[in-house]
């Protein structure tokens, strides 16, 4: 019994051990019964079909539809192609284009910088057990379930540049929503509360996860608490990082609920996915068009989770 | 080391402070929570953070109980008017119990779907051999960074071709159905779940499977008996945004949905704003009403967010 | 392409006013509301008749009706208009499919490749003959000549092959409104040319006022001030064909309108980027600005006891030889899908939607919308509406706004952005041409 508990701090904490470990008990585990090989298959063949058939499939349609000039209406032959002409069009012809890289890539660092970091810290303080952490938990938390109509209501009563509370409150009368070079970061304001309820939820998980034995290890060795945190939790929870990165930079990417609630993604609140959206939602249907934006954020995304997932597997080795 | 009070999840790390010279050393037995300073400190900035947090959704909240006329006239920073006439309204126009019905068909299906499935494909993603598996991981979390809509074109069409016998959609194809919305918020959202719960599996031991496998059990026996319980923090957490998103998801519900009496509960708040004139008064008490059960959700689940609880139970 | 629309589009003055019949129309709407009680309980339920085959003579059995709105009043008024058709078509049942307005809209494309509904909400111009076009919607040349709406009206039902696509029911006339009450008490009076409006506006500055209201956050708005300038610089026929993508919007006459527009701006309400039009109505409402360019619906930002207070006028002259009777007013109306299940049945529908039944119907329950059938009983209309009516009535050219004068995408995509730029940058005139007419060439490709 003691054996194995001692193993196991030590596995967690430490990345090369944890890898001798699993590797002498995996070569057991191949020996699978042909049951269990079926069983295996079906457990990851049936949640890979769905993905392929209903988000693959589109996707590479979406890819070869960026070659081509089109609004939905009729089959296949109806389809105008053109090659590279939208990549040119969208670099040189279409002015919101440029305006949006530059918002996402200012998203990324804002997100990475402040919300994230905040999510995870009020997530060690819940952790903490302390009384009424439930109700910390929930406000917090609550940002993150209400509708978008909601959301964009309340930061609308805030920063309405007549009625809004912030000009009210500041004397002022500047136009949050309306000038270009306030109006992304009021947006990230209104995006890191929700955000960061999010980090919270996702991290709270995860410290909840983490054997108690480790912190009563750095306990009883007088560890204080930053050190417990940042010496043994924090390596623990390595893969628990690695997601909140993740999800930090693909939302940023992703951007789009309160831009779009806001204004539709326009005058200082471009980004590629409210760009996406307009072309292809609605009547505008330059599908097209459309395509060759989400294209480009398809490749932007898959450069990133090419370089997270090979960091992941050298770190993992 | 892991004796019993701390297998019970009471374990107070805020024992440890960098004041105390000398570390509390008794585990067992009643604790004491002196009221020292850094936690004075600490519920201070919880609470100053947690009031921050909620203050915009208050006010939201305290419009809701106030006559549109009333604000119009006095603006919103006036104090006065109070009324319940917005939920009434709200949940009459806006259809609401038919509408909850609807996001109950919808949600309910496609998060359990989602659930199981990532988390069938998590455990063999985290389980079994290395090289395979970061391709599939790759797979599943790339289908997450498009915009939905990027997609919209191709499945609209496709769907439109798709028949399904009519005992499941009268309109007899899969575009306007009930299905066609579950299949694909399941396959939006399979992606990040997996990516979650295959990183959490990680976490657990191998010496567990060691046993069980030992012991001569199936790998699905180890998957329901051993992984799954000990994911619940996890699993508490994926389920508690799930049903958020998907219950919030109107994209893909008005898109693939065409027929006006299917539309799930996200779409009545639309009805309750005009071509031109909107109650935003009237927008918030009904937003609230919308909000609610995935509000009840949370505080449902978030029972299982407890510490040590599972991990502990297993090696003691 | 647009050949129809410069054939003719509404001239309204030959629509003449609703001479009110009154007493027979009341008991027309008397007779109907009564009959309609029983078919109110009747409908609503999912009568699957199935339609008869298409083209039957009565089109007994189901007319499925999309609708795009639901939950407001406009949406009870429609209600009340199926039940009133059901009583006087027994044999047709009317199911109807309600959508909120917005996701109608955006879901259009899709919806009209899917399974449209037989008879549906639609406006009139450019969007409409998109559609024909495309056959996706279908021809209803044999329910005109439709008693009471006039050619002019049948000409913006007009697709480009000549047959009629539309059925008209309400519209709304943009144009100047300001408060009655405030322009007595400083002795304002409507401008009638362009100068008079700059001088009243400098004078409503001198008196603390802000002169024009305005907001663009939305993005469509300001499309309101570019139509006008346009019609009434260069007339209304360039501004159809600019909108139908023939000239070059780096003309002259284009420039002229920016420069003109340029000029104007310092008047205009400052910061409209981050305004909603919501809230520049209510500036006006407010008493803190003098006038206001948008449609009849900002009528809703004022509380009821006020909206006497508010009048109208034209947009005024800015070349005498162009005058001011061209104006925008979108006419909302009905289509029929191209491949209806039940095509005799929507035809009556739609015959009936656009008579003075269905307007009185709406006038029974809730403000009546401004009906395009002559016939229609006018008693009911505020006085605003009664003067929307006379202005568009004395109008020789009606437009329909541009985002419904133009290609979708080429609004949405193209003019929001660049007419907020001009708006934050009103120096970058030529600039900004050159990228709207390089785009304009990637989109009309037709």
């Amino acid at each position: 019994m003691s054996a194995i508990t001692s193993a196991s701090p030590s596995d967690q904490g430490a990345a090369p051990a944890a890898a001798k470990a699993p590797r002498t008990s995996r070569r057991r585990t191949r020996r699978l019964t042909g049951a269990d090989r079926t069983v295996v298959t079906l457990m990851v063949g049936v949640p890979l079909l769905f993905v392929l058939i209903l988000v693959w499939l589109p996707a590479l349609a979406s890819v070869a539809l960026s070659f081509s000039r089109w609004e939905g209406f009729g089959g296949l032959d109806a389809i105008d192609w053109i090659g590279l002409d939208n990549y040119r069009n969208i670099a040189t012809n279409y002015p919101p284009f440029w305006p949006a890289m530059w918002h996402n890539l200012i998203w990324v660092v804002f997100l990475f910088l402040i919300p994230t970091p905040l999510g995870m810290f009020l997530a060690v303080l819940c952790d903490k057990e302390l009384r009424g952490s439930r109700f910390y938990q929930t406000a917090f938390y609550l940002p993150v379930i209400l509708s978008l109509a909601l959301t964009g209501f309340i930061w609308q009563l805030i920063y309405s540049r007549d009625q809004g509370l912030l000009n009210a409150v500041l004397g002022t009368s500047v136009d949050w929503y309306g000038d270009p070079k306030v109006n992304l970061w009021a947006v990230l304001v209104a995006t890191s509360w929700k955000h960061t309820g999010y980090i919270m939820l996702i991290y709270l998980a995860g410290l909840k996860a983490v054997d108690p034995g480790l912190r009563e290890a750095a306990r009883v060795d007088g560890a204080s608490e930053p050190r417990t945190y940042f010496s043994v939790i924090f390596p623990v929870m390595r893969p628990i990082n690695l997601i909140v990165l993740v999800i930090t930079v693909i939302e940023s990417l992703r951007a789009f609920d309160i831009v779009w609630i806001v204004n539709k993604g326009r005058n200082g609140l471009e980004v590629i996915a409210a760009l996406v959206v307009q072309n292809i939602v609605g009547e505008a249907s330059r599908v097209g068009f459309g395509s060759a934006l989400a294209t480009i954020m398809l490749l932007i995304s898959t450069v990133y989770v090419v370089v997270h997932l090979r960091a992941t597997m050298r770190g993992d080795r | 080391m892991t004796t019993g009070p701390l297998a019970t999840g009471s374990a107070d790390p805020g024992t440890l402070t960098r004041s105390a010279g000398q570390v509390v050393t008794e585990p067992a037995g009643p604790r004491r929570h002196p009221l020292r300073w850094p936690r004075v400190a600490l519920h201070a900035f919880l609470l100053v953070m947690a009031i921050g947090w909620l203050l915009p959704l208050l006010w939201g909240a305290f419009n809701s109980f106030r006559n549109y006329d009333y604000t119009a006239a006095n603006g919103y920073f006036s104090f006065g008017g109070f009324t319940l006439d917005n939920y009434a309204d709200a949940w009459q126009r806006g259809e609401f119990g038919e509408k909850f019905l609807n996001s109950l068909y919808i949600t309910v299906p496609a998060v359990l779907l989602t659930l199981f499935l990532s988390a069938c494909a998590a455990f063999v993603v985290a389980r079994f051999s290395f090289r395979t598996n970061l391709i599939l991981l790759g797979v599943f979390v790339a289908a997450n960074l498009l915009p939905p809509q990027a997609l919209l074109i191709p499945i609209y069409k496709a769907f439109n071709e798709i028949p399904l016998p009519t005992w499941l959609n009268s309109d007899g194809e899969l575009l306007n159905s009930y299905l066609g919305l579950i299949l694909v918020n399941t396959a939006f959202q399979i992606g990040f779940c997996t990516l979650v719960l295959s990183n959490y599996m990680k976490t657990l031991p191998h010496e567990i499977y060691e046993s069980a496998a030992v012991d001569g059990a199936s790998v699905l026996r180890q998957f329901f008996q051993l992984t799954l319980p000990l994911c619940r923090p996890p699993l508490a957490a994926l389920a508690t945004l799930q049903v958020t998103w998907i219950y919030n998801e109107f994209f893909w519900a008005t898109a693939l949905l065409t027929d006006g009496d299917k539309f799930p509960i996200t779409s009545s708040l639309n009805n309750l704003r005009g071509q031109f004139f909107t109650d935003y008064n009237l927008l918030s008490a009904g937003s609230i009403v919308v909000a609610l059960p995935t509000l009840i959700v949370f505080f449902v689940l978030q029972r299982q967010f407890v510490a040590g609880l599972t991990l502990g139970s297993t090696k003691g | 392409m647009q050949d129809t629309n410069s054939a003719g589009s509404p001239a309204p003055a030959q629509v003449g006013f609703p001479v009110p019949r009154r007493t027979l129309l009341r008991a027309a709407a008397a007779l109907g509301t009564v009959m309609a009680a029983p078919a109110l309980a009747a409908c609503g339920g999912d009568e699957d008749d199935g339609g008869g085959g298409s083209g039957s003579g009565d089109g007994a059995g189901q007319v499925t009706f999309g609708s795009n709105e639901t939950g407001t009043t406009f949406a009870k008024q429609r209600q009340a208009a199926v039940a009133d058709f059901q009583s006087k078509n027994p044999g047709i049942t009317v199911k109807l499919n309600e959508v909120d307005h917005n996701t109608f809209q955006e879901q259009i494309n899709n919806y009209l490749q899917g399974n449209p509904d037989d008879v549906f909400s639609w406006f009139a111009g450019y969007r409409m003959q998109f559609f024909a076009r495309r056959e996706l919607i279908g021809d209803v040349s044999d329910v005109w000549p439709i008693d009471g709406v006039n050619d002019s009206f049948k000409a913006a039902s007009t697709g480009e092959d000549g047959k009629q696509y539309f059925v008209p029911q309400s519209y709304y006339p943009w144009a100047v409104f300001y408060r009655k009450s405030v322009w007595q008490d400083r002795g304002y009076t409507p401008p009638k040319t362009l100068d008079e409006m700059v001088t009243l506006a400098d004078k409503m500055k001198g008196d603390g006022l802000t002169p024009i209201a305005f907001a663009d956050k939305d993005g469509w708005p300001a499309m309101g001030t570019f139509d006008i300038l346009n019609m009434r610089i260069n007339g209304y026929q360039f501004h159809i064909d600019l909108m139908a993508g023939k000239g070059s919007w780096e003309s002259a006459e284009v420039k002229k309108v920016f420069t003109t527009w340029q000029q104007l701006l310092p008047v205009h309400q400052k910061d409209p980027l981050g305004r909603t039009w919501q809230e520049a109505a209510q500036t006006l409402q407010q008493k803190k600005a003098g006038m206001y360019l948008l449609g009849t619906f900002l009528i809703d930002q004022f509380p009821q006891n006020e909206r006497e207070d508010v009048d109208l006028f034209n947009f005024p002259v800015v070349d005498p030889a162009v005058g001011q009777d061209a104006i925008d007013a979108p006419i909302d109306g009905f289509c029929m899908s191209a491949k209806p299940k039940n095509e005799a049945g929507a035809k009556k529908l739609l015959k009936y939607l656009a008579s003075p039944d269905a307007s009185a119907q709406a006038s029974s329950i809730g403000e009546p919308f401004i009906s395009s059938n002559s016939k229609s009983d006018t008693s009911k209309y505020t006085t605003l509406q009664k003067k929307s009516a006379e202005l568009v009535g004395s109008a020789k050219n009606i437009a329909q706004f541009l985002d419904r004068d133009t290609r979708p995408d080429f609004a949405s995509t193209v003019i929001i952005p660049a007419f907020q730029e001009f708006i934050k940058n009103p120096n970058g005139i030529d600039a900004l041409l050159k990228s709207i007419e390089s785009q304009k060439k990637t989109i009309f490709v037709d």
